[in-house]
């Protein structure tokens, strides 16, 4: 007897009993259907955060020193970046322009820019009753290498601007929105105040500002603030400063960048091994995307493993209604031995039929579960997305628990005895 | 012993609840040989052990003790699987409630035991036609069991129990449900399958007039052999 049969007489039985059929399968679909909700909007997730680190350069490799005696020493950067601001550095603690020279020189084929930037500070524009928030910072021309920027008029800072003293500056969009609504903002000029003192600036280019899962905005569209970039010098000459907490490598693209990251920490111990307060270290963006992938990896299994326990009790229900229409068709089953079916067929035969109720939750399950997922993807703001993986899985693991609960029952029926069966009434 | 013996029961016993209190046996020692091509009759009150005894010349019990060979072969030393095989094979049951699967069709029920037997679709297919043109249900094929009357269905039943063209047919009562007009043309599909095909037929029923019919008609009484004699045979 071969499968297809098996197949025909399985859904040929289910047609019988269609109300039944479909209570039966609610368990399978309820638990397949909430495990794909949950893993695409997991899925969907991680990946808009991927896709933002790549758009952020997954070739990037954010370099900051970090005070020593700090137990967060291996803590993400955003982390440090908050800690370092308490107590500032001192000029001997930063990175200086002269390291960085050598570091060019002693990974030539390894790093294709350094995007330098100097954060003047937190401020704001006011214009009668507009105004906006920014953080002022200054940018060398590889900046762009670094970080993608969307320039949608004007230009961004050519190597010339940055090298240079000038006060001009790229805006976002949302800034120019607050402050000149429908009006050209391009040659008009800025007062940015930051803590008291207002610097007058020129605005050679606007940018457009996007949101990420990483940097997620909440607040009102008037109160964000987005940066506000301006040449290097210019800043460095506003602040004083003599070197850099923090920059970014990009590495050349035959370089992984995940690998090179120890590498420049390795470099930089040369120059602060003996500093009693500072060391330098270096993370690849990739490597920080894998740490907070894995991380909602493992929540999306915790939750979609809580709900696969709905996929047991939808097993059980299964197992159930196999033994009740195995009972009710007691006399099938003898007849068909007298018939000559031997045990096996008739095991194969109910498996079969188990598999398919299964099979078609499972199915319908994956539906209901990418219907939710993307609904549930929508509210999150990122693309939903279906995952192969996922669904074969779904696939498998229907088959797997019809088969699972499906055995003893069919098991049952393969033992019954001829005699008592064809006797049963 | 004669080869020309399709079935040799020797000393063969059957009991119930063997090992408890009310243990009790229900065939007391039956020695019967059939020959090979005979249409042989049991009769016998209720409860007397005919189909007991049809069970286990159908393999589908085995003895408790006693020795039973079918075709030569000692079914003692067999197997489950190797049970089935014969059922399969060399047997065709028709029973009194007929025992058609519900819910498929006529030819479908017919098309069963060639499924087991592993015959492909359109073997299976063509077969079962032939089948139901034998049994004059051609026009019928596709009807669902609860859709015929009950001489179509044990028709039906007949032609199941010829898919496999087996040696054996064993029918108990298979005109217990029916009326006399319905009863007889079974009956003549029997004596058909009989004389033309050379069936080795063994029918239960509690007809003394049906019985006389057959080559030789058994008389079992409280699970013994009590008369073995010739029957008048068929017109
Ligand atoms: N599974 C069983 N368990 C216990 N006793 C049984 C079982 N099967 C049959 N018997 C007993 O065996 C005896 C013979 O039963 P059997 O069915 O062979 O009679 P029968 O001659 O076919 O009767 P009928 O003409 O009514 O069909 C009966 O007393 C019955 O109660
Ligand atoms: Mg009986």
């Amino acid at each position: 007897m071969n499968l297809w049969e098996n197949v025909h007489l399985a859904i040929s039985s289910l047609m019988a009993n269609k109300m039944r059929a479909l209570l039966t399968m609610l368990g399978i679909i309820i638990g397949i259907g909430s495990v794909i909700g949950i893993l695409t909007v997991g899925d969907s997730l991680s990946g808009s955060i991927s896709d933002d680190i790549q758009s952020l350069g997954a070739r990037n490799v954010a370099v900051t020193i970090q005070a020593r005696e700090s137990d967060i020493s291996r803590a993400p950067a955003f982390v440090q970046a908050l800690r370092n601001g308490g107590n500032a550095a001192a000029d001997k603690d930063l990175i200086t322009t002269d390291m960085l020279a050598n570091l060019k020189a002693a990974f030539p084929g390894s790093i294709e820019a350094v995007s330098l930037t100097e954060t003047v500070g937190i401020g704001e524009v006011r214009d009668g009753q507009r105004y906006a928030n920014l953080t002022l910072t200054g940018v060398n021309a590889d900046f762009t290498v670094a970080n993608e920027l969307t320039i949608l008029g004007g230009h961004f800072l050519t190597a010339e601007e940055t090298e240079s003293f000038k006060k001009v500056a790229v805006v976002s969009d949302k800034l120019v929105d607050n402050l000149f609504g429908k009006q050209n903002p391009l040659g008009q000029t800025i007062d940015v105040v930051i803590e008291g003192i207002a610097d007058r600036y020129t605005i050679v280019g606007i940018y457009e500002y996007e949101e990420s899962s990483l940097n997620p905005s909440m607040e009102a569209d008037a109160d964000i603030n987005t940066s506000v970039y301006i040449p290097l010098n210019t800043a460095l000459h506003r602040t004083g400063s003599a070197g850099y907490q923090s920059l970014t490598l990009v590495t050349t693209s035959n370089t992984d960048a995940v690998a090179f990251a120890p590498t420049v920490e390795a470099f930089f111990k040369f120059y602060y091994d003996k500093n009693p307060d500072y060391v330098v270290r270096a993370f690849s963006l990739e490597s920080m995307a894998d740490t907070i992938n894995d991380v909602l990896g493992t929540i999306t299994i915790a939750i979609s493993l809580i709900a696969a326990i709905s996929l047991l009790v939808g097993g059980i229900g299964v197992m159930n209604i196999m033994l009740v229409s195995i009972t009710e068709r007691t006399r099938e089953i003898g007849t068909r031995k007298a018939l000559g079916a031997p045990n096996s067929s008739i095991r194969i035969q109910f498996i079969v039929e188990s598999m398919i109720i299964c099979l078609i939750g499972g199915a319908i399950g994956i539906v209901l579960g990418l219907v939710l997922g993307s609904v549930g993807a929508y509210f999150l703001e990122s693309p939903a997305r279906a995952s192969i993986g996922n669904i074969s899985l779904a696939v498998g693991f229907s088959m797997a628990i019809g088969i699972f609960f499906g055995y003893y029952p069919a098991n049952k029926a393969a033992k019954l005895d001829p005699i008592e069966a064809l006797r049963y009434e | 012993m004669s080869s020309d013996n399709m079935i040799e029961l020797a000393q063969v016993r059957k009991s119930y609840f063997i090992g408890h209190p009310n243990e009790f046996e229900v065939l007391h020692g039956i020695d019967l040989h059939i020959r090979r091509g005979e249409f042989i009759a049991i009769v016998g009150a209720s409860g007397s052990g005919k189909s007991t005894l049809m069970n286990i010349i159908g393999v589908l019990d085995r003895p408790t003790s006693g020795s039973y060979s079918l075709d030569g072969v000692a079914i003692e030393t067999l197997h489950d699987r190797e049970l089935s095989r014969i059922r399969n094979h060399k047997i065709g049951f028709i029973f009194q409630n007929f025992n058609l699967i519900a819910r498929s069709t006529a030819i479908h029920n017919v098309e069963l035991p060639m499924l087991y037997a592993g015959l492909s679709r359109h073997e299976r297919h063509e077969r079962a036609k032939e089948l139901m043109a034998m049994v004059e249900m051609t026009d019928r094929a596709r009807h669902q069991p609860n859709e015929l009357s009950g001489g179509q269905k044990q028709r039906v039943a007949i032609a199941r129990a010829m898919a496999n063209d087996p040696a054996i047919l064993l029918a108990d009562e298979p005109t217990g449900n029916l009326d006399t007009a319905t009863e007889r043309m079974v009956m003549d599909v029997f004596h058909r399958l009989h004389e033309e095909q050379g069936k080795t037929i063994v029918l239960i029923t509690h007809s003394p007039d049906l019985a006389k019919e057959t080559d030789r008609v058994v008389t079992l009484r409280d699970g013994q052999i009590i008369e073995d004699r010739k029957g008048v045979g068929h017109a």
